[in-house]
């Protein structure tokens, strides 16, 4: 279903129905990451991507134009490059564990040992919170910095902090 | 691989290869369509692809999300999925969203600049400004350049 | 808008539950899936989603522009400002174990705080990113929909 709703986005020209469509997706990942017990990322991929996101596109949208051109350029190198490029991926993957084994390398290192120490350390009962704020802080703070300069970028390209200064003389900003 | 392609080899890396379709789906898009908010949404497609990677990574066959019971008493027979990627890929998603924005907002200001937002037609203006300075210097320096 | 009656009495009856969700959210965090990331965005949502309906001008007299840009910075301040607290306790730098007696409790609060932090400064910068696209002179009008 994943696959579907991806190639319909290739194919559509409407780009309301593309945004639409990769509403859908979000949602339907958003049910798969919740079959694979990462609730947590379920959730905010559901209000994340599925909302905010759509919101944002059907924004820009209102602000640009409604559909595609039909592409000039043949698709034929770009078709190649894909494929070659998935094939290296697919050979990447020859060597990965199967899934669902717990013995993998990514499973035990250390996160056998937070999902161990943190009742004792933390003592909150949500581990990936108590990853998230405290083993991981840096990292969370340097997201969240990220978050912010994101934001004071869209804000010094289309917002309107300048126009207050600019008022006077009469430009359209 | 000298174990060769066994029933479980490829069961086991089925949903590995589901991701990678849909990631070069989304490859395909950024590379291949002109429309400047198409490439924006294949490139979503692309993220969240990688996204499933790694939350497939850290899945573990009978287990559970990594909460434990509110009273703490964690039973020890209970098995845990790996909470590292979720945290990980928790915090790339609202990063993801941030970007998307910037990607978004950089696309009104393009269109505002060239009045269109496909990527053949707004080259084309480049070069056509590209020649008009060309020959306005040219003129400048007395026909060489 | 204003002619979508079933639309404005819904949103009405759906922003204030939605906001009371976003901060269950965001102070359950530690016992059930939820943290400041998505209670941020829910709680932007709620003006968002009052912003769409109602129009631009009326959700920035409830929550005006200057307030979410300052916001933005507060909760990063005051994520770095927690982990200054614990430096100041003879603590390393984001070690919440400073912040009380027992340390197990540190880290309540410390978690506390900087999750706070976390969910004023995607709301604030999600609700700003919307203001910015939505104050833009929009080229499509309502019946080209």
């Amino acid at each position: 279903m994943l696959i579907a709703t991806a190639l319909s986005v290739v194919q559509t020209k409407r780009l309301f129905a593309v945004v639409m469509l990769s509403g859908v997706f979000s949602l339907l990942s958003a049910l798969l990451f919740v079959m694979l017990d990462a609730v947590d990322v379920a959730f905010t991929e559901a209000a994340v991507g599925a909302g905010i996101s759509t919101v944002l596109m059907l924004g820009t949208l209102a602000l640009t134009s409604r559909t595609e051109r039909t592409p000039t350029r043949s698709s034929l190198i770009p078709l190649l490059v894909v494929v070659v490029t998935g094939a290296v991926l697919v050979y990447g993957t020859m060597d990965m564990p199967n899934f669902g084994l717990a013995d993998t390398p990514a499973n035990n290192h250390i996160a056998a040992e937070f999902l161990k120490q943190s009742p004792h350390e933390i003592g909150i009962p949500n581990v990936v919170t108590a990853i998230l704020a405290s083993y991981r802080g840096y990292d969370t703070l340097g997201e969240v910095v990220v978050v912010f300069t994101a934001g004071i970028g869209v804000l010094l390209l289309i917002g309107q902090l300048g126009r207050r200064r600019r008022k006077g003389k009469g430009g359209k900003v | 691989m000298a174990s060769g392609f066994t029933w479980d080899f490829i069961v086991g890396h089925l949903n590995y290869w589901m991701f990678i379709v849909l990631m070069m789906t989304g490859f395909y898009i950024v590379v291949a369509r002109g429309n400047l908010v198409k490439k924006i949404a294949g490139l979503n497609i692309f993220q969240t692809s990688v996204f499933m990677l790694y939350i497939s990574i850290g899945k573990v066959t009978g287990g559970t999300a990594p909460i434990f019971p509110a009273d703490m008493n964690i039973d020890p027979e209970t098995v845990y999925s790996n909470p590292v990627p979720h945290v990980l890929i928790l915090t790339a998603i609202v990063v993801g969203v941030a970007t998307t924005a910037l990607g978004l907002a950089l696309i009104v200001r393009i269109r505002e600049e060239y009045d269109t937002i496909e990527e053949d037609v707004i080259l084309e203006a480049e070069r056509k400004i590209a020649a008009k300075e060309n020959r306005a210097y040219g003129d400048a320096m007395g026909g060489r350049a | 808008m204003r002619h979508h009656l079933i639309l404005r009495v819904i949103t009405k009856l759906l922003v204030g539950p939605i906001m009371l969700f976003a901060l269950y959210v965001q102070f359950h965090g530690d016992f059930s899936p939820g943290g400041g990331f998505q209670a941020g965005v829910i709680f932007a949502v709620a003006f968002i989603l009052y912003g769409i309906v109602f129009g631009l001008h009326k959700v920035q007299h409830v929550f005006p522009p200057w307030l979410v840009h300052k916001m933005m910075a507060l909760g990063a301040l005051i994520y770095a400002g927690t982990g200054v607290v614990s430096l100041f306790l003879n603590h390393t730098y984001l070690d919440y174990s400073a912040l009380a007696h027992h340390p197990e409790h540190g880290q309540h609060y410390g978690i506390f705080a900087v999750e706070l932090g976390v969910g004023v400064t995607v709301s604030a910068v999600m609700v700003a990113i919307y203001y910015a696209f939505a104050a833009r002179p929009p080229r499509l009008s309502d019946e080209e929909w």
